[in-house]
């Protein structure tokens, strides 16, 4: 926030620097009624410490008084300053009456005239009875030695001690707690809640939480005096006060545009049993409410959706479902950010969400012809159907070019070609190539066959299947065994015969039937060849 | 905290329908003009048109995305008594350069005998199927058995509902509590129609679509009519737009207490009307949890409906179509529905959906605050307060935040609007 403050004071636009401002506003009246829901209802300060507590927050929030003092002491005659009285007061209306004496101190070596009078008054306040933590004292003796540490502060005023100094008389006057004198201070004291904390420091110290509200009223009616009427945010403010919880966090909402703050108000209060305890029983119901709503907030930015998924798992009723829903529609714009996404769906076993999103994936990388994309996605996605799919247009296109696309992504498919029968054969088909490179022509070979009886290799590809045999029967070793020759033959028989001869043959056809009869017939031949140097090997001593 | 932001779309006559896919960075728009536009998002949140062309031979009515599992489809249905279903190929290098792309029609759905008034998907864990409805009073079901050959549609049920049809809307949960739900509206003028909203049910046993419910309670036409988002509910919701914004609730009656076999019997409730356009309401649309409803209607506003924890619904929010803001209280229901100055071919169209406007993305679906105060952060300071205060005072209940607007001069302590997160 100071960062943010600093940033509005150096904007080079005024538009951009109001909107900084603005922000800081926010943030700051967010931190003001956060800490006074803290102090009143989480501390449950008790009388006595509640004002001790009180003090704190106004002194932590009216923080000019600060600035104010850096620039009076860092003057070089800091009590002719014009400035110094001010400072005095504040110092005065925020109860921080050690500062104060010291700088009456001040006042009294720069002018001996009034060096008594400040001397007194710095008596008085140093002699202001306080509860301070760990003082053993009770309240009743407190408010005894306070009545009478008033009396004296009374008696002075009506001696006149300090008559001649209107500033020290009018600090009395303060100290003493009339409100006259605390109004004419207004504008030191900038807002009303100031006001009633002073007012309650120096009229009502042991005051009880459950009587603040009715300080708060009047001390928001004395300080507006009927000029304006109630911000927002004193309404809030006043809800505190008067321990209405359900109201702060209705006023809350209205007043700020955004979730962030009620939800993790609602939240706080809801974890310390209070909402509960104030008689909300739909406290849990409204926490979730809130949560859900912020969360929903997020998941529209286009990074801050992963805070939204924390959120919602901590929603135990509706958290669940409102993420399903809402993290299938997270745009899909990079590789990364979808891998972000499964993973935060694999985490929740949200398979069905895992599945959608890795289709969808998948889906645009075939209609891309990005084939080893698509088929991942297929795999992540456990897509059987889909794997298929993809595999068919793989094998499809090595029969058109007569190479493989995504090499890579093929070889090292891992347990995953298990996934389809289509896919288990490619990537055992593209084994059977490899094996071939590697001049391995035994173990190709077998495989090969293996394809072919093990019913793996779709029929539509048996002709590619055994045109690729050709070479492997074309070498000058024998690689195929007679038992195996037999296979491939029938194989071969079994292609053939199905064909069936249909209508009137027009051209095309023909050239086709051609091409493939010629094939069939080099197979046959090949076949026939190694069948015969098969057999003879094989029944030769020296073969085995 | 809501920004308008319009969209000069070029079509040369009525907008009759906008359409969102469903990661909400496209939309696809139809016109009277015959033809369909599609717009894509950019990354800086601009729209582009990346396709334009002819669909029909008369006015398009509607136009709607497949789920992007079965890739990049959109249906249209038009006056000329046909439905169309599209697909975007993937262009030419030089075409993407150029920001183009185009759309092949795979599949003619000729079957109608009248205007076809309405298409749309069915939820995709029922594999590819649309339906349609048309003047003639009959509901259509589809189906590609082959997701990945779109030129196959086979006509699997034919519904008759003895009105003419006017809007159909699939029930998009997927438990398998229930079997799947058309609500089909009507908007029939003739004076003998009575109940112009009608839900049908499949029927396991046998495999036909039956009528399971008819809302008495709506008498006037109906133009628009959807289910919302299930978030594990047992019971359905339904908004209707008619003379104004209806939602109901349809709890399923338990199976042992109905005839076994026949359709479910619900409980209807109707659990808030709003007549605040203080006109027709032309169209209703669910944000993706079903939390927030939008309406649109003839006096040019589209307002938000959301419920509170406490199940009650309220106004949170009122848009106005050419992005102005919303006068105080009154709200004159204006036979002349404003027209955007700076959208030149633009009127909006006789159903009042903001034509051209931000409609109702998806993402963009108007939670509180946070979404749009980004906006406000994203675009020059705000222009003057588009949103009213809430329509109804009533503190009993937490209210959904409205942002109130406030110039105030104190430096430290002010609310003023939003811009947080």
């Amino acid at each position: 926030m100071e960062e943010m403050h600093q940033v509005a004071i150096a904007a080079k636009d005024p538009a951009s620097g109001r909107q900084f401002s603005s922000q800081v506003s926010i943030l700051s009246a967010m931190e003001l009624i956060w800490n006074l829901c803290e102090i009143l209802f989480i501390e449950v300060a008790p009388a006595g410490p509640l004002l001790l507590h009180l003090l704190d927050w106004v002194r932590l929030h009216v923080c000019e008084v600060d600035s104010l003092s850096a620039d009076v002491l860092g003057s070089e005659n800091p009590s002719k300053h014009e400035s110094f009285w001010n400072l005095v007061t504040v110092l005065v209306l925020q109860g921080r009456l050690d500062e104060a004496r010291q700088m009456l101190s001040r006042e009294a070596d720069a002018s001996p005239t009034s060096a008594g009078m400040c001397r007194i008054l710095g008596d008085l306040m140093r002699t202001m009875p306080v509860l301070s933590p760990g003082n053993t004292q009770t309240l009743t003796e407190l408010e005894l030695k306070w009545q009478h540490w008033h009396e004296e502060c009374e008696r002075h005023l009506q001696d006149g001690t300090f008559a001649s100094s209107p500033h020290l008389e009018s600090l009395c006057k303060i100290m003493l707690g009339d409100e006259a004198a605390l109004l004419e201070q207004k504008k030191l004291l900038s807002n009303w809640y100031h006001f009633l904390v002073t007012r309650l420091l120096y009229s009502h110290p042991t005051v009880k939480p459950m009587d603040l509200y009715f300080y708060a009223q009047s001390s928001l009616d004395l300080f507006l005096g009927g000029e304006s009427s109630p911000e927002p945010l004193d309404n809030i403010l006043m809800a505190a006060f008067e321990f209405d919880i359900h109201q702060v966090i209705k006023e809350c909402s209205i007043a700020l545009s955004n979730w962030w703050f009620v939800a993790h108000l609602t939240d706080l209060l809801d974890h310390c049993k209070l909402l509960q305890s104030h008689n909300l029983y739909f406290g849990s119901n409204m926490r979730e409410f809130l949560l859900l709503e912020y969360a929903s907030g997020l998941f529209a930015h286009h990074s801050l959706w992963q805070l939204g998924v924390d959120y919602f798992d901590y929603c135990p009723e509706l958290g669940r479902v409102s993420l399903e829903l809402h993290i299938e529609r997270i745009p899909l714009s990079t590789e990364q950010k979808a891998l972000k996404v499964l993973r935060v769906c694999e985490q929740r076993q949200m398979t069905e969400q895992v599945r959608s999103i890795c289709k969808i994936l998948a889906m645009k990388a075939v209609r891309n012809n990005r084939l080893g994309s698509a088929l991942s996605w297929s795999i992540r996605a456990k897509d059987a159907a889909f794997a298929t799919l993809v595999s068919d247009r793989f094998l499809r296109d090595y029969c058109e070019r007569g190479c493989f696309s995504d090499l890579d992504l093929i070889d090292n498919l891992g347990p995953a070609m298990m996934l389809s029968d289509r896919l288990t054969f490619l990537g055992k088909y593209r084994e059977f190539h490899r094996l071939y490179g590697e001049k391995r022509f035994v173990d190709a070979a077998s495989l090969l066959l293996s394809l072919m009886t093990s019913q793996i290799a779709p029929r539509s590809f048996w002709m590619t299947l055994l045109t690729d045999a050709l070479p492997l029967l074309e070498q000058k070793q024998v690689i195929f065994s007679a038992e195996q020759t037999y296979e491939l033959m029938r194989c071969l028989e079994d292609l053939t015969s199905g064909k069936p001869v249909c209508g009137e043959p027009d051209p095309q056809r023909l050239q086709d039937d051609d091409v493939e009869t010629t094939k069939v017939e080099m197979l046959r031949l090949a076949l026939a060849r190694n069948l015969a140097r098969s057999i003879i090997k094989e029944g030769s001593l020296e073969g085995s | 905290m809501f920004v308008a932001r319009s969209i000069a779309a070029d079509h040369k006559d009525l907008i009759h329908d906008v359409s969102f896919d469903f990661h909400g960075r496209r939309m696809a728009t139809c016109s009277s003009d015959q033809s369909v536009k599609v717009w894509d998002k950019s990354e800086s949140g601009d729209w582009h048109c990346t396709a334009s062309w002819k669909t029909h031979s008369g006015s398009v009515w509607r136009v709607t995305w497949a789920h992007p599992e079965f890739g990049q489809v959109l249906a249209s249905c038009s006056f000329d008594r046909t439905a169309a279903v599209w697909e975007e190929i993937v262009g030419e290098s030089n075409d993407k350069l150029r920001g183009q792309s185009h759309w092949v029609k795979r599949t003619t759905l000729v079957d109608s005998r009248t205007s076809v008034t309405d298409v749309k998907f069915a939820p995709k864990h029922m594999g590819l199927m649309l339906a349609t409805c048309s003047a003639d009073g009959i509901v259509r079901v589809y189906e590609a058995p082959d997701v990945m050959n779109l030129s196959q549609w086979s006509l699997q049920h034919e519904i008759s509902c003895k009105l003419s049809c006017s809007c159909i809307s699939w029930n998009p949960s997927s438990s398998r509590a229930h079997p799947p739900m058309i609500a089909v509206g009507s908007d029939d003028s003739s004076p003998n129609a009575m109940a112009k909203a009608q839900i049908f049910e499949y029927n396991e046993n046998t495999r036909k679509y039956a009528k399971a419910e008819t809302l008495m309670t709506v008498t006037d036409p109906v133009h628009d009519i959807a289910f919302a988002p299930n978030l594990g509910r047992s019971f359905h919701i339904l908004a209707i737009a008619t003379k104004d914004v209806r939602i109901f609730t349809l709890k399923p009656v338990r199976k042992e207490l109905t005839s076994s076999g026949g359709p479910t019997k619900f409980e209807i409730h109707i659990v808030a009307q709003f007549d605040n356009h203080n006109s027709q309401v032309w169209r209703v649309s669910w944000n993706i949890t079903g939390t927030v409803l939008a309406s649109s209607g003839d006096d040019g506003c589209v307002r938000l409906w959301k419920a509170n924890y406490m199940d009650n619904w309220k106004c949170t929010g009122i848009l106005k179509g050419n992005g102005s803001p919303v006068s105080g209280s009154s709200q004159q229901g204006s036979s002349n529905p404003p027209l955007g100055s700076n959208v030149p071919n633009l009127q909006n169209s006789l159903n009042g959906s903001s034509a051209g406007r931000y409609f109702f993305p998806p993402l963009d679906s108007p939670r509180a605050g946070s979404r749009w105060s980004s906006y406000a952060q994203l675009l020059p300071p705000p222009p003057p307060p588009l949103v009213e205060h809430s329509c109804d005072a009533d503190t009993a209940n937490l209210q959904y935040p409205h942002p109130r607007r406030r110039s105030l001069s104190r430096p430290l302590n002010p609310l003023p609007e939003n811009e947080g997160v």
